[in-house]
């Protein structure tokens, strides 16, 4: 699906916080009602502006975490300690704030039902983030696309979304999740303990010959380490998207 | 440090002011190299004092944007050429 063109730049909108949801320790969704918002695609993010009040500005980039059905802006923010943004969207923003946002922003890492697959998405930590916006579009979608999962995180306390993870991964069919917690797992834990390698990946990503369309998104070297292994297990570079965090992401 | 660079993705806003629509999934010709890939999979380095766009296959530095709080200086390098929809 391509988007019709709107020329021009990207303008700052006010958005109104209407809810704010605990998903980890140190990570929040915030959801926005925005009015202005004219719709996304999944795995596009927003830039999101705060202005003190002797008018210094801060900016941060966030991937937005909703389906795109609704005026409803959702991004899923973790708390970066030095960060410049993100201590106060997860420590100080209360229902009812209003504040500037401006998007979507994307074209390249972003996945409809047109797209097609088998899709293939693998997220470190907050890297899960753009690709549940793709997976929450796909369960509403008729899921005639078969989904794969791979996420590692440090500890389950620490996965984002863990719940509806399983939950989907329960109900619906055409849906496989798998997650590898790298530091500290539950005494019964039946996934994978180590970080994500080429192994792995052979084990819970679909063949080459498959011709998966393959999503990566997380901090800079373990994308790099998932991506070099897929290209190493045969799938071609071309279909491998990517999207790297920065040490900036704070 | 490798571990600090990010990718052509990063530059969604930035390319938006430029061209006035999406381009991160619009193919760029690398003039070093030839490679042709979309934007949004070019390395981006940010530790300097603007956006370090280089190309995914060779490294070449494809363009260079710097912003103040006036101006955005946008230096092409090595970048063949763009595809922009019409």
């Amino acid at each position: 699906m391509e988007r019709t063109a709107v020329r021009g730049r990207l303008n700052w909108i006010v958005a109104e916080v209407v809810e704010l949801i605990d998903e980890t320790e140190t990570v929040k969704s915030i959801v926005f009602d925005c009015p202005e918002w004219r719709g996304h695609l999944p795995g596009q993010h927003v830039d999101i502006r705060l202005t003190a009040e002797d008018g210094y500005q801060a900016q941060r980039s966030y991937s937005i975490a909703n389906p795109p059905t609704g005026e409803k802006v959702v991004v899923t923010v973790e708390l970066v300690d030095d960060g410049e943004v993100s201590p106060y969207l997860i420590g100080e923003l209360a229902v009812g704030d209003q504040i500037e946002l401006r998007g979507p922003i994307g074209g390249y890492f972003v996945w409809t039902s047109e797209h097609g697959g088998p899709l293939l998405l693998v997220a470190g930590g907050s890297g899960v983030v753009p690709l549940m916006a793709m997976i929450r579009a796909w369960a509403e979608s008729d899921r005639q696309v078969p989904v794969r999962l791979l996420t590692s995180a440090r500890s389950w306390e620490t996965l984002i979304y863990r719940d509806e993870l399983r939950r989907l991964d329960s109900s619906l069919d055409n849906l496989e999740v798998a997650h590898t917690l790298t530091r500290a797992q539950p005494a019964d834990w039946q996934g994978y303990s180590r970080r994500v390698d080429q192994q792995m990946l052979a084990e819970t990503s679909w063949p080459a010959t498959e011709r998966p369309l393959g999503f990566v998104c997380g901090p800079t070297g373990f994308v790099e380490t998932v991506a070099a292994s897929l290209v190493a297990l045969g799938h071609a570079a071309a279909r491998i998207k990517t999207e790297r965090f920065g040490p900036s992401g704070g | 440090m490798t571990d600090t660079h990010l990718d052509g993705n990063a530059l969604g806003a930035l390319l938006i002011d430029l061209f006035g629509q999406e381009m991160t999934n619009q193919n760029g010709c690398c003039d070093a190299c030839g490679a042709i890939n979309p934007l949004g999979r070019t390395v981006v380095y940010r530790d300097a004092p603007g956006d370090v766009v280089r190309c995914s296959d060779c490294g070449a530095v494809l363009m260079v944007a710097v912003r103040t709080e006036t101006r955005l200086r946008v230096s092409i390098q090595s970048l063949r050429w763009i595809d922009l929809p019409t």
